[in-house]
């Protein structure tokens, strides 16, 4: 009872109904969110055999296995595999943030010409998937000699990620009060010690939010990885699982594996950056 | 320290004229406080002494230097702002020494300068605490003391009491006097409060619609305000003003007739003015006294305000409207009670139909209620 009252808005017995809703509802969507990483996490522990038998049975003393897993590190490069995809992650995300920022607080607080059209194509940039430009994005990687360099994998995600990124931080920028920066120019604080000093501080839990909204579409690509570097070093996870998918035969055990061992890394990075944005709720919440 | 010069200074918004050409001379040490309603340009004046908004026209002189179009920085001036803009990240100590690290300065003259400043603001035990974790007065402390450490040339400061309660207001109101006579800073300080004006400025600067009405010491404006907007703005309750028309213009001793007939005499030089010209007269509701015999008026008691020491009664007087009196607290008077009331003719105000006041002769200054 009293870990269920902890979870009760504080207004008493009467929300009880109310709350059992929300809760159930939530509950809901939980289960069906997890459900498919629970069958693939379980189903790589168990034989290729027991996962078509009973694809939601636990594995048990018989069906288990950790071929999957053996497979998967010792006769594939799933280390460098990861290690791609934890590069490109880290330094597109890590780019967008700080980019998205700049550009953010560029857009609100100066007026230049220009301006509106700028933050309209940033607009258009959340609108238009950027994979309607694959060919020329690709014929361009071609021309600059990127194709299959991470880095041609790292400008994509930039430009993929900036556009929501510049809108959700502008959102949060227009909230900083203007006495701020004023009270630091008085203080003959430069301009770019006032971006980086007062208000990419302040921005942090927003950007918290845009690091997690960026990162998982990154992680999980299959598509930009697939054309732009498909080579053998620079090949990342999701890619790299693929080799196990054949046209006649797919080595269940190994996919299932490798993509047991992929949420990982995505889960640990998930973790920093929500702390952060809780943090940054709860700090924001008291005036 | 320095002195601060304006001329003709004029702001434009787009298509908006906000300052109509503001001239101002203050002196070294001196503090100014510019006063007027909301949206009267005087926020916009203290922006652009600061360099944070752009001069339109006119030119400004910090110390004899021209500093248009010279940023906040550069200027030698701190600002105090209204919501205080400490830096919500960074501690008490950290807000106070952000701009001297900024500039370079050597860690042990930041650290003496800041402890020096929290001492003599009294937050010297605070240095550790994040904005969100003081009171407001605190937090009206920290800013200020985020002004000192810099040395600034001058000190702006836009309405820094108007976020505080009642109470804290007034302490911080004579914190702020003593601060600046130990200081010897030169001062502009922006307020819509009379009171705040009167006790802390050196000089006031009345500001209607973008241009000064007028400028002058405190009691210079109390008692000789140049205009009707000046008279009603200065003192508390406001001026009380009635209709009238001359009847007999005289340099020294004006006759005036009211909208009811009553005849009321005037220490006032009208004679620019002529025969049955209109004019408001002026009386302090402090001015007004139960027990005199010189210009009575009768007049129906509707409200009475008790403040203790004193109490406020409003009296309907019949075609000329209601006015205000202060008398004394102890006064037993109730609604419904018919009173009359008089004023003496030297303590009379009066103003030309463009609100321009007449010159007041024998005028009495005393600020003590006459009998």
């Amino acid at each position: 009872m009293k870990l269920f009252s902890r979870f009760m808005p504080s207004s008493g017995m009467r929300q009880v109904p109310k709350s059992v809703t929300i809760h159930a509802v939530l509950l809901a969507y939980t289960v069906i969110a997890l459900f498919p990483i629970i069958v693939v996490v379980i189903n790589s522990f168990k034989e290729r055999r027991a996962i078509f038998r009973d694809p939601l049975g636990l594995p048990d003393s018989s069906s288990f296995t950790l071929v999957g897993f053996e497979q998967v590190l010792l006769r594939s490069d799933f280390g460098l595999y990861s290690w791609n995809s934890l590069v490109v992650t880290i330094l597109a995300v890590g780019l967008v943030l700080l980019l998205g920022a700049m550009a953010a607080w560029a857009l609100t607080e100066y007026k230049f010409k220009g301006n509106l059209l700028i933050t309209f194509l940033f607009a258009m940039g959340i609108m238009i998937p950027i994979r309607l430009g694959t060919v020329s994005i690709l014929s361009l990687m071609v021309n600059l000699n990127l194709v299959n360099t991470l880095t041609a994998l790292v400008l994509v995600y930039i430009a993929q990620g900036l556009p929501l990124a510049v809108y959700i931080l502008s959102e949060f920028v227009r909230t900083i009060p203007k006495e701020l920066t004023e009270a630091a120019r008085c203080d003959s604080v430069s301009e770019y010690k006032i971006f980086f000093c007062v208000i990419l501080p302040l921005l942090k839990p927003a950007m918290a939010t845009v690091a997690v909204f960026t990162m998982i579409p990154i992680w999980n690509d299959l598509w930009f990885p697939l054309i732009l570097a498909p080579g053998e070093e620079t090949r990342t996870i999701t890619l790299g699982v693929q080799q196990f998918v054949g046209q006649y035969v797919t080595d269940w055990n190994s996919v299932l594996s490798a993509l047991t061992l992929a949420i990982v890394p995505v889960l640990i990075l998930y973790t920093i950056f929500s702390r952060q944005l809780i943090r940054g709720l709860t700090s924001g919440a008291v005036k | 320290m320095a002195s601060v010069k304006l001329n003709n200074i004029k702001k434009r918004f787009g298509d908006v004229d906000v300052l109509h050409g503001i001239d101002l001379d203050i002196k070294d040490g001196e503090f100014v406080v510019l006063i007027g309603e909301s949206g009267c340009g005087k926020s916009t004046l203290l922006r652009l002494l600061s360099g944070l908004e752009d001069i339109t026209e006119g030119d400004l002189y910090i110390d004899e230097e021209r500093v248009n179009g010279r940023s906040p920085a550069k200027r030698g001036i701190a600002m105090v702002f209204q919501s205080y803009a400490l830096y919500p990240h960074m501690n008490v100590f950290k807000n106070m020494a952000f701009g001297l690290k900024i500039s370079g300065k050597d860690k042990a003259f930041v650290n003496n300068k800041v402890m020096e400043a929290a001492k003599k603001l009294k937050i010297d035990h605070l240095l550790e605490r994040l904005p969100r974790e003081l009171s407001g007065g605190q937090r009206q402390r920290v800013a200020i003391g985020r002004a000192i450490v810099r040395d600034p040339k001058v000190f702006l400061f836009d309405e820094p009491l108007s976020n505080l309660d009642a109470s804290l207001r007034v302490q911080t109101r004579v914190e702020l006097g003593k601060l600046h006579q130990e200081l010897k800073a030169t001062v502009v300080y922006v307020t819509h409060d009379q009171v705040e004006a009167m006790t802390l400025g050196d000089k006031i600067v009345v500001m209607n619609k973008g241009r000064v009405e007028q400028v002058g010491a405190p009691l210079d404006l109390y008692h000789h305000p140049k205009t009707q907007f000046v008279a009603a703005f200065i003192g508390s309750p406001k001026m009380n003003f009635l209709t009238a028309k001359i009847s007999q213009p005289d340099p020294e001793n004006t006759q005036l007739v009211l909208e009811s007939g009553r005849v009321v005499q005037a220490c006032v030089d009208t004679s620019s003015l002529n025969k049955g010209d209109l004019v408001q007269i002026g009386i302090r509701p402090e001015h007004i006294a139960l027990e005199c015999e010189h210009n009575t008026v009768e007049g129906t008691v509707t409200l009475i305000e008790h403040l203790g020491e004193l109490s406020y009664l409003y009296i309907e007087i019949g075609q000329e409207g209601e006015m205000v009196l202060k008398v004394d607290g102890d006064n037993q008077h109730q609604a419904g009670d018919k009173i009359t009331f008089g004023i003496q003719p030297n303590r009379l105000y009066l103003f030309d139909h463009q609100g321009k006041a007449l010159t007041r002769v024998n005028a009495h200054t005393s600020a003590a209620i006459p009998l």
